[in-house]
């Protein structure tokens, strides 16, 4: 499928006024940013409400619902209440990491914006090494919580900057190889490609849902999975639990370098959902994206359906799951995911070497994604079930043990 | 541009232009390097020299190599040195001297290295000046390809060299 790039274009027109061509580049691509970056974060005010709403529906409440149509305006109101915030920082504190930090942790966000491709030919930069790209990004935002933890001179943000690190850097390892399934099966690393990949074509019409989550759901499980985690969602929010752990690295920020943490966060959270449904869920395809003219625009619609719909589901998990210890998400990345995915790489290459049809390759592939699927739903059954005969356990009173008879009742339990 | 007294100052393209941007911020990043007296901002700076160079990379057309300079050295380099960093009570709160009493006999060779690596440079005749450059997948595809056959053996020993890192480190975190 022929696709014009955006920046061609819009380029292509500037220069029809006379520029030259290096300026009218450089002016597209300025004007490319600015879309992007205001785009990201204009978004989050959307996406914080959409948390609201759907955690409070969850939650038998009804969420925002004074400010504006439904509550949409909720977040601006909140946004101004932080500006007007005084602004704090501790005397002892290392200025440099203290300020630089929040500003790094929405940088590296919004930088990954950058590849996303929203529709055919809308895509900020068309790099041939996006995967990649979206995960060395990713370091940025650690190092952020690393300064954040560090500059502000305090000892419960430190710990809580290693605890981030821990988190971050164990679940970037199956993210990683989440994404190298996806490589290794398209054979290219631009998202573009990858989306173009996924294209069903039925007699010359493209139908678009020739996914690649549908030949390997297990990868995708498990990019979603480790996705949560980077993201600090539930059940990986440990690192900002405020009852428990006292908010975390950000402790010490109050006011908009608050709230930039935040930013950062949900604009993540939304950025790994966009990846997410770029490399399993098709990104922009769907039937009729082939169409002239219509074709693009439907193509931003299912984009950002699936998107949404991503980001739904991890509010869901969100308002319904309990959160982790850290030495159960450790296991869970280094003991379950970790190997399963490795052992999922080594199957595919092999998959993909035999000299078969490429059907019997993908069902070969189903196949073993359903095997990892099964051998990931069968630990964690044996685990909670463990948990669950410990935690009764001590709920036992002990003193009573061995004192009790069996009647011809039956015991009491 | 012509100035008065004959002196014709070039005037840098605009890809120049962002090039020099780089080139000064990479630079100015080393020099805080060495010369800051917090080491935890001595780490910062390196981490920006890291991407400065990352940078320059993307001028050469090298993708690849700038994302992976940031994967490996942002991403864990950086990282590792930061949590060493911190680690180490004495040099985290106290302000340390970037000079000690061995900086005569370093800055001399760190100078003699500098000439060594200049009349290296000067002296090769880059043979790969000038052609085309492998484009996209095609050049990862080579590279990948060179990895497994021309350089196995270098590339075995890494993969060793790893694996022995990681054993190690579980020795050191294992209960006794």
């Amino acid at each position: 499928m022929q696709v014009t790039s955006w920046s061609d274009v819009f380029s292509g027109w500037l220069a029809g006024f006379g520029l030259p061509e290096w300026a009218a580049l450089t002016l597209a691509y300025g004007v490319g940013a600015f879309v992007l970056i205001n785009y990201g974060m204009l978004s989050v005010l959307l996406l914080i409400w959409i948390t609201r709403k759907v955690i409070s529906r969850i939650q038998d409440r009804i969420g925002p619902n004074r400010v504006g149509p439904y509550g949409l305006f909720q977040t601006a109101a909140d946004a101004a209440k932080l500006l007007s915030k005084e602004d704090i920082t501790p005397d002892e504190a290392d200025k440099l990491a203290y300020n630089l930090s929040p500003i790094l942790a929405v940088s590296g966000v919004l930088m990954l914006l950058a590849v996303i491709p929203f529709a055919p030919g809308l895509t900020g930069m068309d790099l041939n090494v996006a995967a990649l790209y979206i995960v060395a990004l990713g370091s940025l935002g650690i190092m952020a919580a690393l300064m954040a933890g560090w500059g502000s001179n305090n000892k419960y943000a430190l710990l809580a900057g290693f605890r981030v690190v821990a988190q971050l850097l164990s679940y970037e390892i199956p993210l990683i190889l989440a994404i190298l399934t996806v490589v290794l099966l398209t054979g290219s690393m631009s998202f573009n490609r990858i989306v173009e990949f996924q294209t069903l074509n039925l007699g010359g019409f493209n139908l678009g849902i020739g996914w690649i989550g549908i030949v390997m759901p297990g990868a995708l499980l498990i990019f979603f999975i480790s996705s949560l985690a980077e993201a600090e969602l539930t059940p990986f929010d440990l690192l900002e639990a405020e009852s428990e752990l006292i908010a975390g690295f950000h402790i010490e920020y109050s006011g908009m370098k608050f709230a930039m943490f935040f930013l950062a966060q949900f604009l993540n959270a939304w950025v790994l959902a966009a990846v997410a449904a770029t490399l399993f869920l098709g990104g922009w395809q769907g039937p009729g994206v082939g169409l002239p003219l219509i074709g693009p625009l439907l193509g931003l619609g299912y984009f950002f359906i699936k998107v949404y719909g991503i980001y739904v589901l991890q509010q869901w998990i969100r308002g319904t799951f309990p959160r982790l210890r850290i030495d159960q998400m450790m296991y869970f990345a280094w003991k379950v995911l970790v190997p399963l995915m490795i052992s999922l790489i080594v199957a595919q290459a092999i998959i993909q070497k035999l000299p078969t049809p490429v059907s019997i390759q993908y069902v070969l592939l189903f196949i073993a994604n359903i095997g990892v699927i099964a051998i990931v739903a069968n630990i964690l059954q044996g685990y909670f079930r463990a948990e669950q005969i410990r935690t009764k356990r001590s709920f036992e009173p002990t003193s009573l043990i061995g004192t009790m008879q069996a009647t011809d009742k039956g015991s009491m339990y | 541009m012509q100035l008065p007294l004959g002196v014709e100052i070039p005037i840098p393209t605009f890809e120049q232009f962002i090039f020099l941007q780089v080139a000064l911020l990479t630079a100015v990043a080393a020099m805080a390097v060495v010369t800051s007296r917090n080491l935890f901002h001595s780490a910062l700076a390196l981490t920006l020299t890291f991407f400065g160079v990352a940078g320059i990379y993307v001028f050469l057309e090298a993708e690849f190599l700038a994302v992976s300079q940031i994967l490996v050295y942002v991403g864990a380099i950086a990282m590792l040195i930061a949590f060493s960093i911190m680690l180490t009570r004495s040099m985290m709160y106290g302000r340390t001297s970037p000079l000690n009493h061995q900086w005569g006999k370093s800055s001399l060779f760190a100078f003699l290295f500098f000439m060594g690596l200049l009349a290296f440079v000067s002296a090769i005749p880059w043979p790969a000046a000038g052609e085309p450059v492998l484009a996209d997948e095609a050049l990862i595809a080579a590279l990948g390809k060179e990895f497994v056959t021309s350089y196995i053996i270098a590339f075995e020993v890494l993969g060793l060299l790893l694996l022995l890192a990681l054993v190690g480190a579980v020795m050191l975190a294992r209960d006794r």
